[in-house]
């Protein structure tokens, strides 16, 4: 409490006095950098082992895993590489994954950008029951919706296409872009809007003219999150397709064959499934504290 | 503050409305219509009322599921928020090419598709060419076989989920973090404050908001599990890592027993349901009352 309260007071001095003391305090209060260091190398470390784990797998042959445990390959083989990279029965798995969730992420944000904004700006009959039906369907247990919606797209006449995956995968993905660009229009004033109103533009001008490049760091986050769950959810994926859709995650179980498991090609085929997440975050780094945050930091 | 009431509004979330309520609404009321009837073919189907729910919640095995489930994600809590927000403390507080390398690391995991996770620590435990698994068995001596008993394979369980999800809890605590003022900082060091006064009278309270998400998050997630379990354990041995949505895919899928199946959604819908209401009740608080 009486920290908090000499915050407030600290606050003004520190208003006029700004140059002089910023960026210092905080360091000196945690000198003990190195030891903080430390135990975040360790962390990370320990956080990237089963990973480098399963790439060191990856570039050795099945008969080498086998026969003996090596901390790094001695004999690096990109022998499962080019197996994946060159049958048509494996790539095309990372071609359908691609297929559905680019499809899910383009039906997810042209949906949600209208209902976040509707959410953030108005108030209208029944918004607050909307908005929790919503983030029920965030939290619905894929499974109890597996059956129905398989018979259902059956009935349709979707299953094996990529608009079945895609369209699944918005059960989850709509609530949750509405969520994340819900916290990130609600960052901008209302003012914005009103002077825009005044100036004569209307509102669909207004919103892809003066309000989309406001925020297109949330819409980048929330392209993000619907590229990470739609890429990472494997039950409906695997249940609505049968060989034409068909996702690289699912694939993978090829790798069982007669003659048992082929662990360097089923880690070659992991690892390739990690490269697109690795890609894509890079881009949205600095964004990505908030918007796990969503959008309300 | 200042929203304008106006009913056009509706217009905007009509296609998101119509879109989510094709994808759940239709569905959810089959699952309805299964859970009273008893269904032996296309054209066969008994009206049976309330007797489903009646033998599935007097079931053995759904109650020992649900125990498990409870435990599960009460230990994923226990153990992730602490040791996260102990993360997000040592992450470098500054932007720079150490931060941004530390955060691309940390989301990789969120990022893997559920069953390639299962896969990683498939190879990761097994005694004969996982590291883990062949440091355990052959350097402690500790004869290590998760896949035969049930405790190595809870420990395992929880092991691949802390591993797999503690960074999202670490990423939002230190987005709550890097929203604190310098300020406060100098403040304390004029007070002389220690190091945990500064946790327990700045940091934590700042992190509320983001905490509460965080918790929240976890609890939903970890109650839905299914992927990585099956992958790693299929649910064994015996029944010991069968978790909710393990149990209901074995019954729907794989037995087809949609009667059965429908009633347990159902219940297992509300749970969440329930849970979700004070989600939302929470959040609007701290939506709320942060902003002071």
């Amino acid at each position: 409490m009486k920290s908090q309260a000499a915050a407030a007071v600290a606050g003004q001095w520190a208003g006029e006095q700004a140059d002089a003391a910023t960026a210092t305090a905080a360091q000196s209060l945690t000198a003990k950098l190195p030891a903080r260091t430390l135990a975040l190398v360790v962390y990370l470390v320990l956080l990237l082992l089963p990973i480098y784990w399963m790439l060191n797998m990856s570039l050795r042959d099945n008969n080498d895993i086998m026969t003996r445990l090596a901390l790094y390959p001695e004999q690096p083989t990109f022998h499962n590489y080019v197996k994946i990279l060159t049958d048509p029965a494996w790539y095309m798995g990372y071609v359908n994954s691609f297929a559905y969730v680019s499809l899910n992420t383009v039906i997810s944000l042209a949906v949600a950008l209208p209902a976040a904004y509707a959410f953030s700006r108005y108030r209208f009959l029944g918004d607050k029951h909307l908005f929790f039906w919503l983030l029920t369907n965030l939290m619905a247990p894929s499974a109890v919706y597996l059956l129905p919606v398989f018979q259902f797209y059956s009935a349709l006449g979707l299953i094996d296409t990529y608009l079945a995956v895609a369209l699944a995968h918005t059960l989850f993905n709509v609530p949750l872009a509405v969520w994340i660009l819900e916290g990130f229009m609600s960052g901008v004033p209302r003012e914005i809007d009103e002077t825009a109103f005044v100036d004569g533009y209307s509102l669909p001008r207004f919103f892809i003219v003066v309000f989309l490049p406001l925020i297109r760091a949330g819409v980048g986050v929330t392209a993000f999150f619907c590229f990470m769950f739609s890429w990472v959810e494997l039950l409906f994926a695997r249940t609505l397709t049968i060989t034409a859709a068909k996702p690289i995650a699912a694939v993978m179980t090829r790798t069982v064959s007669a003659s048992g498991l082929d662990w360097g090609l089923l880690s070659a085929a992991g690892i390739l499934t990690i490269v697109p997440g690795a890609l894509v975050i890079y881009f949205v780094r600095n964004y990505i504290a908030k918007g796990f945050a969503l959008g309300r930091v | 503050m200042g929203k304008i009431f106006d009913n056009r509004a509706w217009f905007l979330v009509l296609p998101m409305a119509l879109l989510v309520a094709f994808n759940a609404l239709i569905p959810l009321m089959t699952v309805v219509n299964y859970s009273v009837q008893d269904v032996f073919d296309a054209t066969h189907r008994i009206f049976v009322g309330a007797d489903w729910y009646r033998e599935i919640l007097r079931s053995d095995r759904l109650q020992s599921a649900l125990l498990r489930q409870f435990v599960f994600s009460g230990l994923v809590l226990l153990i992730e928020i602490p040791l996260g927000v102990a993360i997000a403390l040592v992450m470098p507080r500054k932007s720079g090419w150490a931060t941004s390398l530390t955060l691309v690391l940390m989301a990789l995991p969120l990022l893997i598709p559920w069953n390639v996770i299962g896969t990683i620590w498939v190879i990761f435990l097994r005694p004969d060419i996982g590291l883990l698994g062949h440091f355990i068995d052959h350097t402690l001596g500790i004869r290590f076989d998760y896949p035969t008993v049930p405790l190595e394979a809870w420990v395992s369980v929880m092991l691949m989920e802390v591993w797999h999800w503690t960074p999202l809890v670490a990423l939002l605590a230190y987005a709550g973090l890097r929203a604190i003022p310098d300020a406060y900082y100098q403040a304390a060091r004029i007070d002389g404050a220690s190091a945990w006064a500064v946790f327990r009278y700045i940091q934590l309270p700042k992190m509320r908001g983001v905490l509460t998400i965080a918790i929240l998050l976890r609890f939903v997630f970890s109650f839905l599990i299914y992927t990585e379990p099956f992958v790693l354990t299929g649910g064994g041995p015996g029944d010991s890592t069968t978790f909710l949505s393990i149990y209901l895919v074995k019954i729907a899928v794989g037995e087809f027993d949609v009667g059965r199946a429908g009633a347990f959604s159902i219940i297992y819908f509300l749970i969440v349901l329930a849970f979700s209401y004070v989600f939302y009740q929470v959040l609007q608080r701290v939506g709320t009352g942060e902003k002071a």
